[in-house]
């Protein structure tokens, strides 16, 4: 095994496998192909960019996508329902309890489960979807930041996402994966003590967000690298399919928490931060970090709000088994089914087909919002220049787990 | 509108032949419709007054196998302003697979039919840039069929482990 040859080598591989758009011959006077990537700190993660540049001027931008690919969809086809979640934490790692409720709830609305799942497993499903949206925010305003040069605002929302990924280990005993929420159900209830401690988390951390607003986006260097790049008009976006922080960063008061209304959102009270154009044209790249910002506070309401269910209506009691309802097996009757949730990074889908017969999904399909909004990326960047190219890709805010899947 | 007054609009301006069946166990409700009639109903469906479907959420693949010898793609509208939603269904034979872009009507269709293209092996027909998308463009076969079998190398690297 080890004197095996395990990779044949030849010049000619990428070439093959990831061939160039433009090639050298075909350039006019002047242009130039810059290759962005696949390992480049400023593409957040595994993702190539092939960039024709006129100069520090680019004018086409073509992503190249599938460094991390692993067919999620395939090994769905080939699992039961309950055992594909961990495959699901897998897609959005840096969001996985969002991604962990869409799913549950997809297979849950499926057998007709959905109604008489208890409150208490509702708000704490809340609670935890809510404190990883802090996480994943944190990430992508730290390394927004970095990418254009503040690199205070990485090392501070590190420490504090830091305590929100030890809150969730203490949950379910993983710091990114968590395989926390199942369908039916839960894998434990909260630990005793979590509540109070998330309390005190909250109340540490509102000043900690106000302090970022100070030192990120009302930065005079942070205004001048992100207001007026990247304009992305409402209708251009709704036409790529673009949701989440990006569209309501252009000025789309849409949120599906409010407009699906699922689990416990509707009788939870937050507003929705929509894009005003305060420090350059409506829709640009400050728009939306400012967007994302914003809806750390929304998050900060609501994790509040949980908590004062779980402590009062909805308290610990000594016979509660969050596993209770979880079916011990899951055959969906025959259906087609799509189910969507608001992740971080916008509308993240589920389509199953169930053939009635089996355990394992006949298809099931991942709309990953990542890979959608990173779609438009040649629209808002063509025009500008390189180093804007940088601000719109961070201001996108890519996991290039849910690209590829 | 509901299901039925917009299967109802449809008909009344399509003609009663466009919706060959609708599936009201799906969730959304589903309609069927011949692959040729696609992009007349799909450009219906996104510039009519009252449907007015602005956004196309998902577009999946799926492959029935060869026994039932038949390929779907279904595609998932959502109407922003009016909220509602449809699941338009379309069949396609397994043998040389194909269906018309999307592209003219909805930007999003580009990569989302990429990908079907990439994981069915469907030709997408008057696709602008229709090239592999997720897998490596010299890989062999299409990984969502259901009777694709994995190459046995790729680069000396062992495939099936």
């Amino acid at each position: 095994m080890a004197n095996q040859v395990q990779y044949i080598f030849d010049q000619e591989n990428l070439r093959k496998s990831a061939p160039q758009k433009f090639k050298s011959e075909d350039l006019k006077r002047e242009e130039m192909i810059i290759n962005i990537g696949p390992q480049h700190p400023s593409t957040h993660g595994v993702l190539r960019l092939e960039v024709l540049a006129k100069g520090e001027e680019v004018i086409e931008v073509v992503p190249h996508l599938g460094y991390l690919h692993r067919c999620f969809e395939k090994h769905a086809e080939k699992l039961p329902y309950n055992q594909i979640i961990p495959f699901v934490d897998r897609m959005d790692y840096l969001a996985a309890m969002n991604t962990e409720h869409a799913y549950a709830m997809g297979v849950e609305r499926m057998l007709g489960i959905d109604k008489i799942i208890p409150k208490r497993v509702e708000y704490i499903r809340v609670l935890v979807a809510e404190l990883n949206r802090l996480a994943s925010h944190f990430i992508a305003l730290g390394s927004y930041g970095m990418d254009i040069g503040a690199v205070t605002a990485f090392f501070w929302m590190t420490r504090d996402r830091e305590h929100i990924v030890r809150l969730l280990e203490w949950a379910s005993g993983a710091r990114m994966l968590y395989n926390y929420i199942w369908v039916g159900g839960l894998f434990y209830d909260l630990p005793v003590g979590f509540e109070e401690r998330c309390l005190e988390f909250t109340t540490y951390l509102k000043p900690k967000i106000k302090e970022l607003e100070r030192v990120v986006i009302d930065n005079k260097i942070f205004i001048d690298r992100t207001a007026n790049v990247g304009v992305l008009p409402v209708d251009l976006a709704i036409n790529y399919g673009i949701t989440g922080p990006m569209l309501r960063g252009s000025g789309l008061k849409y949120d599906l928490r409010k407009v699906d209304g699922y689990s416990v959102y509707p009788e939870i009270d937050f507003d929705i931060p929509v894009g005003k154009g305060e420090a350059g044209t409506l829709g640009d790249c400050w728009d939306r970090t400012w967007v994302r910002v914003q809806e750390c506070y929304e998050s900060v309401k609501i994790i509040e709000q949980c908590l004062e269910k779980l402590t009062g209506e909805h308290k610990r009691t000594r016979d509660f088994d969050p596993r209770a309802l979880a079916p011990k097996k899951i055959r969906p009757k025959a259906q087609d089914f799509y189910i969507r949730a608001e992740n971080p990074k916008g509308e993240t889908g589920f389509f199953f087909r169930a053939d009635g017969r089996s355990d394992v999904p006949f298809r099931c399909k991942a709309r990953g919002a990542s890979f959608v909004n990173l779609s438009i990326i040649n629209e808002l960047a063509k025009g500008g220049l390189i180093s804007d190219l940088i601000a719109v890709i961070g201001s996108i805010d890519i996991v290039l787990g849910e690209v590829d899947r | 509108m509901n299901f039925e007054q917009i299967v109802a609009h449809i008909k009344a301006s399509l003609g009663e032949e466009i919706i060959i069946s609708t599936d009201e166990n799906a969730s959304p409700k589903a309609i069927n419709i011949n692959d040729e009639n696609l992009v007349e109903v799909m450009d219906f469906l996104q510039k009519d007054n009252q449907l007015y479907f602005d956004s196309l959420s998902c577009i999946t693949g799926l492959d029935n196998g060869p026994e039932s010898n038949t390929m779907e793609m279904i595609y998932n509208l959502y109407s922003i302003p009016f909220d509602h939603h449809l699941m338009v269904k379309v069949e396609l034979p397994r043998e040389k697979p194909a269906i018309d872009s999307l592209c003219g009507l909805w930007k999003t269709a580009d990569w989302q039919e990429r990908e079907v293209y990439d994981m069915f092996g469907i030709h997408i027909n008057n696709h602008p840039d229709l090239r592999r998308i997720l897998m490596p463009a010299d890989w062999d076969g299409f990984p969502l069929r259901k009777d694709y079998q994995e190459q046995e190398y790729y680069r000396g690297i062992k495939v099936e482990y």
